[in-house]
C-alpha cells in the first residue's frame, strides 16, 4: 500500500493540528477569574500595637466552623515558644519575637497575604484558586484535585493542605472571609481585634495611611510597607518595628510571583504556533525520508 | 542473508531467581500503597505544608517521563529519519515508553489528595497552569503511546484469535476486527507518530518550567528560566542510553547475543547530545554567576557537582571513545551513568533544590515512600518482562526468512 503525497499531506495538517491542537490548547475563557479591581480591599496589620492576645485565632476558627475550643484557652502564652505556621487547623496563628529596640515584644499575625498577582491562582491546575473583585484569593473545594501544587508556588508558604485525610483532604487558607464580607461583615480577625492592630479598608487608602503613620512615628516604625511592593503587591500588609527579616517574612523581588513561568509559557504556546511548526517540520523531513527511501528501493507493493 | 532479525515473542520461564525478588518488592510497595488509600498521605509519607512533593513527584513522575524519553527519540530516529538499521529497537524502547507513561499516570494518580477528580483537568483549564498543560500533554501523549503499540497487539493475533469455552463463536469477528484496526492504522500511524514527538518536546520541558514558579524557594543553582530547555535537551541525551541499557539488560537475561553494532550506533550519538547539555549548563552558571554558591561546601553544591560529572561529564568522555563505545561494558556503563546523571538531576531540581522558607527540619524520604516508588519500578520490570513473552517485541536471529504478509512488518515501513 502506498499512500499519496496529496493524501499524507493532507490528513497529516487535519488530524495533525487537531491532535497537538487539543494539548497545547490555552484555553482564554476557562481561565480561573483573576481580577486586579482599584476597588480591592485589604487589611493593615500593625505588627506594634498588637498584644498577641491571639483571639483573631479563636474568631477565625469560629467563623470558619474548625474547632476553636474555649477563648480562655487562649490566654496561654506558652505555644510562643515556638514559631507557628498556618496549617489545615488554623488559617492563622500569631507569632511572637523579643525585640532588641524596644521594651515590647512583637506579635506577628500570619495568614495568607491575598497577592494582587496570585502565584497559587497562576499556578493551580484546574483554576481552583481565583481573584476576586474586593482582593480575596479563595480556593474552590469542587475542582481541586489535591495535587498541592499550589503550595509549591506560594512565595510565603500559606497553603495547608489535609495530610491525615484518606478520602478528599482539602486545601486550607485564609479565604479573607469571603462569606462574610460578602454580606457586609468584617473579616471575622478584624472584627474581635481589641487593640486595632488589624484596618479593614481600600487598599490604596491603607497604603496612605500606612504612609502617615510612618511619617508621624518615624521611630516606632521601620520605613517600608511589607505587602506594597512584594510580589506585586499583596492585599495585606505590614508596619513592623523591626527588620521584616528579621520576624520571619521571606525576602522577596517586586516581581510578580508567577512572571516568569507565565512568559516562558505564552513563548512555548504563543497562538499554537511552536508546535504546530514542530509538528510541519517533522512531518516533512518524514515525507522527504519516506520518498527517498521508495525512491531507492523502488515500489516494495 | 545470513542475520535476518524478526521480533519474537521470548520463549522462557518467566520466574527465576532475580524475578522473584523483584515480585516480593513489588509486593511491599503495593502494600504501603493499600496504606496510603486507607490512611491517607500523611501517614505513609514524610510529606507536610512545608515539603508538599516529595519523590513520587521527583523520581516516579518527573524522573519517570525522562527515562521513558527513549520511545520519542527511538521513534523520530526509525520513522521520522527512517534509518532503518534501528528499527530492532523501536519496540523495545516503545514497550518501555508505555510502560513508564502508565506508572507515571498512576504515580500522579496515588500522590492526588483527591485521586477521583483526576479527570477534572480535561475539562477545567487553566491556561496559566503548567502542570495543566503537563497533564494534558502526558494524557494525550500516553494514548498515543498505546495506539502506536496497537500494531503489535494485532500483528500477535491476527490469524491466531482463539478465545476459550463458549466465546470461542466470536473468534472469527474478533480476526475481523483486529484486520481492520491493522489496516486502519498502517495508514494512519505516521500522524500518531509525528504528534508523539512533538507532545514529548513539549512535556520534556514544561516539566521543566513547572518549579520556575517556585522562585526564590528554589536553590539558584538549579533556578534558571532556561529549565525547560535543559530538561528538554536532558530528556533527548537519556532517550538512547536507557534503550542501550535495557537492551543489554535483556539480552543478558534472555540469553541473546547484545546487538553491539547497533547499540554502539546508537552511542555514537549520545556524544554530541551530552556536549551540547554540558554547554547549556555551564553558559547557564555563567551568565547567571551561580558558579559562587559552588565555592560553599554544602548539601546542593555536592549535589550539583556529581550530577554534572558522574551524570554528564564522564559519560560524555567515554561515549566519544571509540574504543569503550563499542564494547557493551564500555556502552553500558557509559549509558547507566546518563541514567544516573538525569535520574540525580530530577531529583535535585525537585527535592534537593526546594527550600522552603518555613521548614523546621529538611524532607527525606519515608519508608513507605521509598517502597512504594522502588515497587512501581519492580512491577515496570514484571510486566516488560511479561510483555515481551506475550508479543513480538525483541528482535531475535531468524534461521529461514519468514513468507507470510504479517511477519516482518515493523510499525510501518
Ligand atoms: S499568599 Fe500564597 S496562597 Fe495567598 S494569595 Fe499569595 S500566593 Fe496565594
Ligand atoms: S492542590 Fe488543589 S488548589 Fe492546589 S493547585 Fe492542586 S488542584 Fe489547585
Ligand atoms: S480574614 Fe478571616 S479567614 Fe483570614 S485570618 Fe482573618 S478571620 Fe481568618
Amino acid at each position: 500500500m502506498k499512500q499519496s503525497r496529496r493524501n499524507f499531506l493532507k490528513t497529516s495538517a487535519v488530524l495533525g493540528a487537531s491532535v497537538v491542537g487539543l494539548s497545547s490548547a490555552k484555553p482564554t475563557k476557562a481561565a480561573p477569574q483573576n481580577i486586579l479591581s482599584d476597588e480591592r480591599m485589604g487589611v493593615l496589620v500593625d505588627t506594634t500595637a498588637c498584644i498577641g492576645c491571639r483571639k483573631c485565632e479563636w474568631a477565625c476558627k469560629k467563623a470558619h466552623d474548625m474547632p476553636a475550643g474555649n477563648i480562655e484557652s487562649y490566654d496561654d502564652r506558652t505555644v510562643f515558644e515556638k514559631r507557628r505556621r498556618p496549617d489545615a487547623k488554623a488559617l492563622t496563628v500569631v507569632n511572637e519575637y523579643q525585640n532588641p529596640n524596644g521594651k515590647f515584644p512583637l506579635n506577628v499575625k500570619v495568614q495568607c497575604m491575598h497577592c494582587d498577582h496570585p502565584a497559587c491562582v497562576s499556578a493551580c491546575i484546574v483554576g481552583a484558586f481565583s481573584k476576586q473583585a474586593n482582593g480575596s484569593v479563595i480556593w474552590d473545594t469542587d475542582k481541586c484535585i489535591g495535587c498541592r501544587y499550589c503550595m509549591v508556588a506560594c512565595p510565603f508558604q500559606v497553603p495547608a493542605f489535609e495530610f491525615e485525610k484518606a478520602w478528599s483532604p482539602d486545601i486550607k487558607k485564609c479565604d479573607f472571609c469571603f462569606d462574610r464580607t460578602k454580606t457586609g461583615l468584617l473579616p471575622a480577625c478584624v472584627e474581635i481585634c481589641p487593640m486595632e492592630v488589624l484596618t479593614y479598608g481600600k487598599r490604596d487608602e491603607l497604603i496612605r495611611a500606612a504612609k502617615e503613620k510612618i511619617r508621624l512615628y518615624p521611630e516606632r516604625y521601620v520605613n517600608h510597607i511589607f505587602g506594597e511592593y512584594e510580589v506585586g503587591g499583596t492585599s495585606w500588609m505590614y508596619l513592623s518595628s523591626m527588620d521584616f527579616t528579621k520576624v520571619d517574612f521571606p525576602k522577596l523581588s517586586q516581581n510578580p510571583a508567577p512572571g516568569v513561568t507565565e512568559a516562558i509559557q505564552h513563548g512555548i504556546f504563543a497562538y499554537f504556533i511552536p508546535p504546530i511548526a514542530i509538528y510541519a517540520l517533522l512531518g516533512g523531513v518524514m515525507w522527504l525520508n519516506k520518498n527517498r527511501k521508495h525512491e531507492s528501493h523502488g515500489e516494495e507493493e | 542473508m545470513e542475520h535476518f532479525f524478526k521480533p519474537t515473542p521470548i520463549q522462557k520461564k518467566f520466574f527465576t531467581p532475580i524475578i522473584m525478588i523483584v515480585s516480593v518488592i513489588a509486593l511491599n510497595g503495593l502494600i504501603f500503597l493499600l496504606g496510603r488509600f486507607l490512611f491517607g498521605i500523611g501517614a505513609i509519607t514524610n510529606l507536610n505544608d512545608q515539603f508538599p512533593w516529595g519523590i513520587w513527584i521527583g523520581i516516579d513522575v518527573a524522573a519517570g517521563v525522562a527515562l521513558a524519553a527513549g520511545g520519542f527519540t527511538t521513534a523520530a530516529l526509525g520513522h521520522i529519519m527512517h534509518r532503518d538499521k534501528y528499527e530492532v529497537i523501536i519496540r523495545p524502547a516503545l514497550l518501555t515508553a508505555m510502560l513508564g507513561y502508565t506508572f507515571v499516570a498512576m504515580s500522579v494518580m496515588i500522590d492526588l489528595g483527591r485521586y477521583h477528580f483526576i479527570w477534572h483537568p480535561l475539562i477545567m483549564w487553566n491556561g496559566t497552569s503548567v502542570l495543566f498543560e503537563v497533564g494534558i500533554c502526558v494524557m494525550i501523549y500516553l494514548t498515543v503511546l498505546y495506539i502506536e503499540f496497537l500494531p503489535i497487539v494485532t500483528e500477535r493475533f491476527i490469524g491466531r484469535v482463539n478465545l476459550p469455552g463458549f466465546l470461542k463463536k466470536f473468534n472469527n469477528t474478533v480476526d475481523k476486527l483486529l484486520r481492520f484496526l491493522d489496516k486502519g492504522l498502517e495508514k494512519t500511524m505516521f500522524i500518531f507518530i509525528i504528534s508523539g514527538v512533538v507532545l514529548s518536546c513539549l512535556h520534556q520541558s514544561s516539566l521543566g518550567t513547572l518549579m520556575v514558579i517556585a522562585g526564590p524557594k528554589m536553590h539558584p543553582l538549579w533556578q534558571t528560566p532556561i529549565l525547560p530547555l535543559l530538561f528538554l535537551i536532558s530528556a533527548i541525551c537519556v532517550g538512547f542510553p536507557m534503550v542501550i541499557f535495557e537492551s543489554i539488560i535483556s539480552s543478558k537475561s534472555f540469553g541473546l547475543k547484545p546487538e553491539t553494532d547497533v547499540l554502539s550506533g546508537l552511542g555514537r550519538m549520545v556524544g554530541p547530545l551530552l556536549l551540547i547539555y554540558l554547554a547549556a549548563k555551564l553558559i547557564d552558571i555563567v551568565v547567571r554567576q551561580t558558579y559562587v554558591y559552588l565555592m560553599e561546601v554544602n548539601t546542593e553544591s555536592i549535589m550539583f557537582t556529581i550530577e554534572l560529572l558522574l551524570g554528564v561529564v564522564i559519560p560524555l568522555r567515554m561515549f566519544f571513545s571509540r574504543k569503550i563505545s563499542s564494547t557493551p561494558a564500555g556502552l553500558f556503563i557509559a549509558s547507566g551513568l546518563v541514567i544516573f546523571g538525569v535520574l540525580l538531576n530530577r531529583i535535585n531540581n525537585f527535592i534537593v533544590a526546594y527550600t522552603p522558607p518555613y521548614a523546621e527540619a529538611s524532607y527525606f524520604p519515608s519508608i513507605g515512600e521509598i517502597s512504594v516508588t522502588l515497587g512501581f519500578i519492580a512491577l515496570e520490570i514484571l510486566l516488560f518482562r511479561a510483555f515481551v513473552m506475550i508479543f513480538p517485541i525483541i528482535s531475535v536471529p531468524q534461521k529461514v526468512a519468514p513468507k507470510t504478509k504479517y511477519a516482518i512488518r515493523g510499525l510501518f515501513k
